[in-house]
């Protein structure tokens, strides 16, 4: 046998599968004139003031180290907020990190509590870093299904299930990627007695907060007894449209942050401080931009959920983030098949919900994360596929 | 509210369809339709227009901001002559400014001779006009909120996941 790099990659790494999704977007990045409904990400730009200070903060020579936790500013810019649409308070010094995006707290989280053999459970469909991180540490994800009769909501009875002497870790995304499912206060008060019941800690990506169309967002740390368990995990790329600065922030109890600024001083160092400059400006005079694409987000939503279902391709309606999430059961198509067609035949991105874990199948996600004539054109698009697929 | 709403979303694409902004705003499409009906009717919308790039066409459009200084009237201040002046189809908007001048008109024209003969022959000659400055606009880069050019293009890029 020939010498390979390849047999020297550490074996934990070598098991944790390629994404789900790369096939797709190899397939879309060879097809011309596709509308995309496949991205995860505001197709509106940072707004103007947030990148004009980030620009003015260049010009003056801001180009250096922050403090490993982040600027003290911006902790207290942070810090301020959670206050405010929580109702929860932290003490920036201690309480809050910075992180290079909520990516990076997620990671963090998860390193600062696993140890091999843990099990971190993973209520599913959801986003696709958490059992690969978790993985990597040694732990073992354990999938926890949501149902769509049940809003994709998770249900105490389906964790309680899944719950074993090793579980240790929760970890919760809600308002939710890829099924815009959310939980309200009702929702998690079982859910936080089986927490404390099993001794869990939980780690809430709350990064869809601010898209939340139908009441208020809730965060899980704001149930009794559970500020001390929870690390709350948001960031600037949603809300504020600055996904490529790449900037968010982990807020917990004292111990577990030090933890985390353990692992990202030696790794990360700190966040990109032009990043850091931007966010703070977001925090201080962003409401109205924010508010702005909210409510664009909003009307997005009510038309294509009213799209796709007036298409037969029923849709729960989503209360937060900005996905779109229908069954396509009724084609007799499986996810998987109904995606790659309708990329090839109808030239419209989206993701198949296997890609969120085995519970999404039957169902694709489309991003509202487009403009409303984007929209309309793909909703005329998937309407004649399915007239040919009849 | 729901006012405001409908008008926000007219604002932007005045094609919009009752039916479809009612799906948007969660509202019955015949309540869009009466209220819009209203708004017209009250004169709050006063025409749907079409924000058009000239510049991308073969029409050739000259056009410029006058300053105009006027003698106000005892009585009417500066309205009389103001609405006489937004008679002349020619003039495409008049506002009444603070500042170094009064009147700020807006002119079009085919041509740079059109539009100084407009000047000169009706516009200064007009009774309590004091004086006019006149201001060609050489290129437009935002109208009405949009930024002229080239769509901007979507800078997305392929990441997974």
């Amino acid at each position: 046998m020939t010498w390979s790099i390849k047999n020297k990659i550490a074996p934990i790494v070598q098991a944790i599968p390629p994404s789900g999704i790369r096939r797709y977007f190899d397939l879309i990045a060879t097809t011309k004139g596709i509308i995309s409904l496949g991205v995860g990400e505001p197709d509106f730009v940072t707004p103007w003031h947030i990148r004009d200070e980030a620009i003015y903060s260049l010009e003056r020579g801001y180009t250096v180290y922050t403090s490993n936790a982040g600027m003290p500013e911006l902790r207290e810019e942070i810090s301020k907020y959670l206050k405010r649409t929580i109702g929860i308070s932290y003490e920036a010094e201690g309480e809050v990190l910075v992180t290079v995006g909520a990516s990076e707290a997620v990671d963090l989280a998860i390193r600062s509590l696993i140890t091999p053999g843990d099990e971190a459970l993973v209520p599913e469909p959801c986003y696709v870093s958490y059992q690969p991180c978790v993985s990597l540490s040694g732990g073992i994800p354990v999938p926890v299904e949501t149902r769509v009769e049940n809003e994709f909501k998770l249900r105490a009875e389906d964790l309680a299930k899944k719950i074993t002497p090793k579980s240790k870790v929760l970890i919760l995304s809600y308002p939710n990627n890829p099924t815009g499912g959310i939980m309200t206060y009702e929702d998690y008060l079982p859910i936080a007695q089986l927490v404390e019941e099993h001794d869990l800690v939980v780690i809430s990506d709350e990064i869809y907060s601010e898209l939340t169309y139908v009441g208020e967002h809730v965060s899980f740390a704001s149930l009794p007894g559970m500020k001390e368990r929870t690390i709350v995990i948001n960031g600037f790329s949603k809300a504020f449209a600055m996904t490529g600065l790449r900037i968010g922030y982990a807020a917990g109890p004292f111990d577990v942050i030090a933890a985390m600024t353990k692992i990202h001083q030696y790794t990360m160092l700190c966040a990109p401080i032009t990043a850091q400059i931007g966010a703070i400006e977001a925090l201080r005079h962003g409401e109205e931009a924010k508010a702005n694409m909210v409510s664009q987000y909003d009307k997005r939503r009510r038309l294509i959920v009213d799209g796709l279902n007036t298409l037969g391709l029923t849709c729960f309606e989503p209360r937060g983030a900005f996905y779109a999430f229908p069954s396509v059961e009724s084609t007799g198509l499986s996810a998987e098949e109904f995606t790659e067609r309708l990329i090839l035949e109808a030239k419209v991105a989206v993701v198949p919900g296997t890609a969120f874990g085995s519970s999404g199948a039957g169902h694709i996600r489309c991003s509202y994360a487009a403009s409303l004539e984007n929209i309309t054109e793909a909703l005329e698009r998937i309407e004649s596929f399915l007239k040919k697929i009849k | 509210m729901k006012e405001l709403e409908i008008l926000k979303i007219l604002m932007e694409n005045a094609k919009a369809e009752p039916d479809k902004i009612g799906v948007m705003l969660g509202m019955d499409p015949e309540e869009v339709k009466q209220i819009i009906k209203k708004l017209e009717d009250d004169k709050v919308i006063v025409k749907y227009m079409t924000l058009i790039d000239w510049e991308k066409t073969s029409c050739d459009k000259v056009q410029a901001l006058i300053d105009v200084r006027v003698l106000p009237e005892r009585g009417v201040g500066f309205d009389r002559v103001a609405q006489r002046i937004a008679m002349f189809p020619e003039v495409r908007s008049v506002y009444l400014m603070s500042g170094g001048y009064d009147l700020s008109v807006r002119v079009e024209g085919k041509s740079l001779k059109e539009v100084a003969n407009f000047v000169s022959e009706k516009l200064a000659p007009l009774e309590h006009v004091q004086s006019t400055t006149t201001h060609f606009i050489l290129k437009m880069y935002k109208k009405d909120g949009v930024i002229l050019g080239d769509k901007e293009e979507d800078k997305r890029q392929v990441m997974i996941p």
